[in-house]
């Protein structure tokens, strides 16, 4: 509470400071280098795509989607080509035309085999027929939300959770806030950045759309200070639009603002209770890029087949922002971003607080790729780890409030008892407590292991 | 494409802060610098060498404890000498050498290395070492040479000495003035007499986000309100937060990592109870210093405060107030 209040009138002072503006914030977190610059002023960029596209059948969180093609059909752009199976699940389409080459397990950016499909481009780029879009004023929010299922939609923030299942909240619940995540807090990417000053529209229509499903006339963008122009295109934007009442809201540059539980206390002071969804406090957040992609397949009837992925880090040539199809391999990117200019340690699809370390090259983008980062010796050598200090630095930043040296120490005891009294299970592995760690600690790492053995035990 | 070495693969998060354990220790020697140039400026090169001496003697004493558990060397973290420079501040500038070695020896040994090395002890080393060699040398833990005195760098036994701040203000004479105490003119322990080079110090550390200002804070405003009542004037609340060694371990001794609470509340009743034992002690005690208690017994009971300061867990509010 101490610290509540005195962050708060220091942001208070602040807000006055520079003309009174309100910026918005949670408690705790961390400050790491922003390392944008590099990518943050230049425009996105198309590139094709190569021979051989891959398409696993994992993209999303739940059940794998289920092959529709043989090896041999021809498909193009925007066919489905793997069914969602159950409804936690999402369809999948092409994102080249072509030839189905062969269908079998194959290595997946997480890290494990997955079934994939291959797909020979004809480079051709020939459409699907019967593609349609609508004016989303005329449809029903049911309607709405199978457009979204249809088009294989899942949140493109890295969760990769079936956006239709985020959508489809139950009679009973009221929804007062629908939020676009523009916070983008991970160091390197600037893809969502770069999707708003660059397709502010899309980003606006798509929350549009989304506060029609829930009849709501308001709408929030929530977006990080250093992003001012960012700020500043979709206010533009939004004044302009005259419809509906979108309010843009400046966040506080800080890390972790843009998980979702820490973006809705941000925004509307609701904390999220533990084990509960988003839909319960009455808010649905979803990224810039899946909002872009909402309104993209409501209103042109396009799946989701391409996304934006910044490319970036030391090793890499010429860094940018590139509008990539899904499916395209790592080693083709790179190649269009000018190869690597020394020689990689560490690739890392996503961010490096949360993003997950490459194997090889050979896997390529799947819905969820925001980034794809590459560097070298320096920054990929492990600190070794020491004694902890208990100097309660992590206690104090740990933006779920537990107490993470406690967990992490009840996790090297192997006292589970311990650890669910420690509310283990609330972590967001936002992985902040081993960032601030003065002696490496692999506080979240060891975090994840012990979570996904008490999921085991249940 | 072909084939490269193999890339690293590790969990995220695959960055981390500049801080390691030797930066953090590096800043704090940083920090203890104006109070050591203080300490000479005011007890000349006596206090110099008694520096030198605690500090080679605390790293000496953990590299052998390494050599003869055969573990590896930690001196490279440098908490040793952090520890040595610490003690020697808690020092009259002219306690016999030998008496500081033993400080030292126990600040390492018996307090750090017995119970399991840095991260592990319970008691901050320096504030007990200090209890140690008042318990075992009361007398020449206690004698306060005057300020410029010139001192011999080995044997002073002769100094002419003077009373310090807090024995004054015990035996109900005149105060020494609030400037003399600011700089550090008075009589008193090598780091502890400059209150500014301890402001400086301060300003460093939290610049640097190396400790925290909620134990200082409350440990200092506990003082100067308690001090302010008991003492009945404004100016016995200031008297006793800038004299003695009140400051100094505000500034570095309860914002020791290990022995202190590392919850942000704990924190807080950290700094109160060091505060409220101090003044007890400085106004009904035996004794005119109650500091190195007062952080001892706040040692002692620190794990039991951490128990019940756990933060509240994200989403277990009252939601119905904050959402009002
Ligand atoms: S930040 Fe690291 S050293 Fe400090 S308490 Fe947490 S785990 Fe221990
Ligand atoms: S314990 Fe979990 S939620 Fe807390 S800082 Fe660490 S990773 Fe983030």
């Amino acid at each position: 509470m101490e610290n509540k209040f005195f962050e708060g009138a220091a942001e208070k002072i602040k807000g006055f400071i520079s003309d009174k503006k309100e910026v918005y914030t949670f408690r705790g977190g961390i400050h790491p280098d922003a390392m944008k610059e590099e990518t943050k002023d230049k425009p996105i960029v198309d590139i094709d795509a190569p021979q051989l596209m891959i398409f696993p059948m994992v993209q999303h969180l739940g059940a794998p989607a289920t092959p529709i093609v043989q090896v041999g059909d021809e498909v193009k752009v925007g066919q489905k080509i793997a069914e969602a199976s159950g409804y936690v699940s999402a369809n999948i389409h092409s994102s080249v035309s072509g030839t189905v080459k062969e269908i079998k397990p194959s290595l997946h950016p997480n890290g494990t085999e997955v079934e994939c499909i291959f797909i020979e481009n004809d480079g051709r780029y020939e459409v699907v027929e019967g593609l349609k879009g609508y004016d989303y004023r005329e449809l029903s929010p049911k309607e709405i939300v199978d457009i979204v299922r249809e088009a294989g939609i899942v949140g493109m923030g890295g969760a990769c959770f079936p956006t239709h299942v985020k959508l489809n909240v139950s009679d009973d619940k009221r929804i007062d806030y629908v939020i676009v995540n523009g916070a983008e807090c991970e160091p390197y990417l600037t893809s969502d950045h770069r999707q708003m000053l660059e397709n502010p529209k899309d980003v606006i229509t798509g929350l549009k759309i989304l506060m029609k499903i829930f009849g709501l006339t308001t709408g929030y963008i929530g977006i990080e200070e250093n992003k001012p122009d960012a700020i500043e295109v979709l206010q533009n934007a939004a004044s302009l639009d005259g419809e509906a009442d979108i309010r843009i809201v400046t966040l506080k540059t800080k890390y972790p603002q843009g998980s979702e539980k820490q973006l809705i206390d941000a925004i509307t002071g609701r904390k999220i209770p533990p084990g509960k969804l988003p839909a319960d406090v009455g808010a649905i957040v979803d990224n810039v890029d899946t909002v872009a992609s909402i309104c993209r397949a409501v209103t042109k009837g396009r799946p989701l087949i391409s996304r934006i992925v910044t490319v970036a880090g030391d090793c890499i040539g010429n860094p940018v922002n590139f509008r990539v199809r899904i499916g395209t391999p790592f080693n083709y990117i790179v190649e269009k971003a000018g190869g690597f200019k020394k020689e990689p340690r560490k690739v890392i699809m996503g961010g490096p607080m949360m993003g997950i370390a490459q194997i090889s090259l050979d896997t390529p983008v799947v819905k969820g790729t925001s980034g794809l980062l590459a560097f070298g010796r320096k920054f990929a050598r492990a600190q070794e780890e020491t004694t902890c200090l208990r100097c309660g630095k992590c206690v104090e930043i740990c933006p779920m409030r537990l107490v993470p040296l406690e967990i992490n120490n009840a996790y090297k005891r192997n006292d589970f008892d311990a650890l669910m009294k420690l509310n283990v299970m609330d972590c967001i592995e936002c992985g902040s407590c081993s960032y601030i760690c003065q002696s490496s600690q692999r506080v979240v790492q060891n975090i994840r292991i012990a979570k996904a053995k008490i999921r085991e035990k249940k | 494409m072909e084939k490269t070495k193999k890339f690293i693969v590790s969990h995220a998060p695959h960055i981390s802060g500049e801080e390691r354990v030797q930066t953090v220790m590096l800043d704090v020697i940083i920090a203890l610098f104006p109070s050591v140039i203080a300490g000479v400026i005011f007890f000349g090169y006596r206090a110099a060498l008694l520096t030198a001496v605690c500090m080679a003697a605390c790293i000496f004493f953990e590299w052998g404890w390494c050599k003869l558990l055969k573990k590896p060397s930690t001196v490279g973290d440098l908490s040793a000498a952090v520890t040595g420079i610490i003690l020697a501040m808690n020092l009259p500038a002219t306690l016999p050498f030998y008496q500081a070695i033993l400080g030292s020896l126990f600040a390492i040994i018996i307090v750090k290395a017995f119970f399991g090395g840095l991260g592990h002890n319970f008691m901050n080393p320096a504030a007990a070492a200090r209890a140690f060699l008042l318990t075992s040398f009361a007398m020449p833990m206690t004698r306060w040479v005057e300020p410029f005195e010139k001192l011999h760098l080995i044997n002073n036994a002769d100094a002419i000495t003077s009373a310090s701040p807090l024995s004054l203000y015990k035996a109900g004479e005149e105060l020494t003035s609030f400037w003399n105490l600011f700089i550090g003119n008075r009589g008193g322990c090598i780091g502890e007499t400059s209150a500014i080079a301890i402001i400086i110090g301060f300003a460093y550390l939290i610049w640097r986000k190396v400790i925290d200002y909620k134990c200082p804070l409350a440990y200092v405003l506990t003082t100067f309100v308690l001090s302010a009542c008991l003492g009945g004037t404004l100016y016995s609340g200031v008297y006793h937060v800038f004299a003695g060694g009140l400051l100094f371990s505000a500034v570095f001794m309860v914002t020791d990592y290990t022995t202190t609470p590392y919850t942000p509340w704990g924190k807080v009743i950290f700094g109160i109870g060091c505060g409220l034992i101090t003044v007890l002690i400085r106004f009904f005690g035996g004794y005119p210093e109650g500091v190195t208690y007062g952080i001892l017994l706040m040692n002692v009971a620190s794990p039991l405060i951490e128990r019940y300061t756990h933060p509240r867990r994200f989403g277990k509010v009252k939601e119905a107030k904050e959402n009002a």
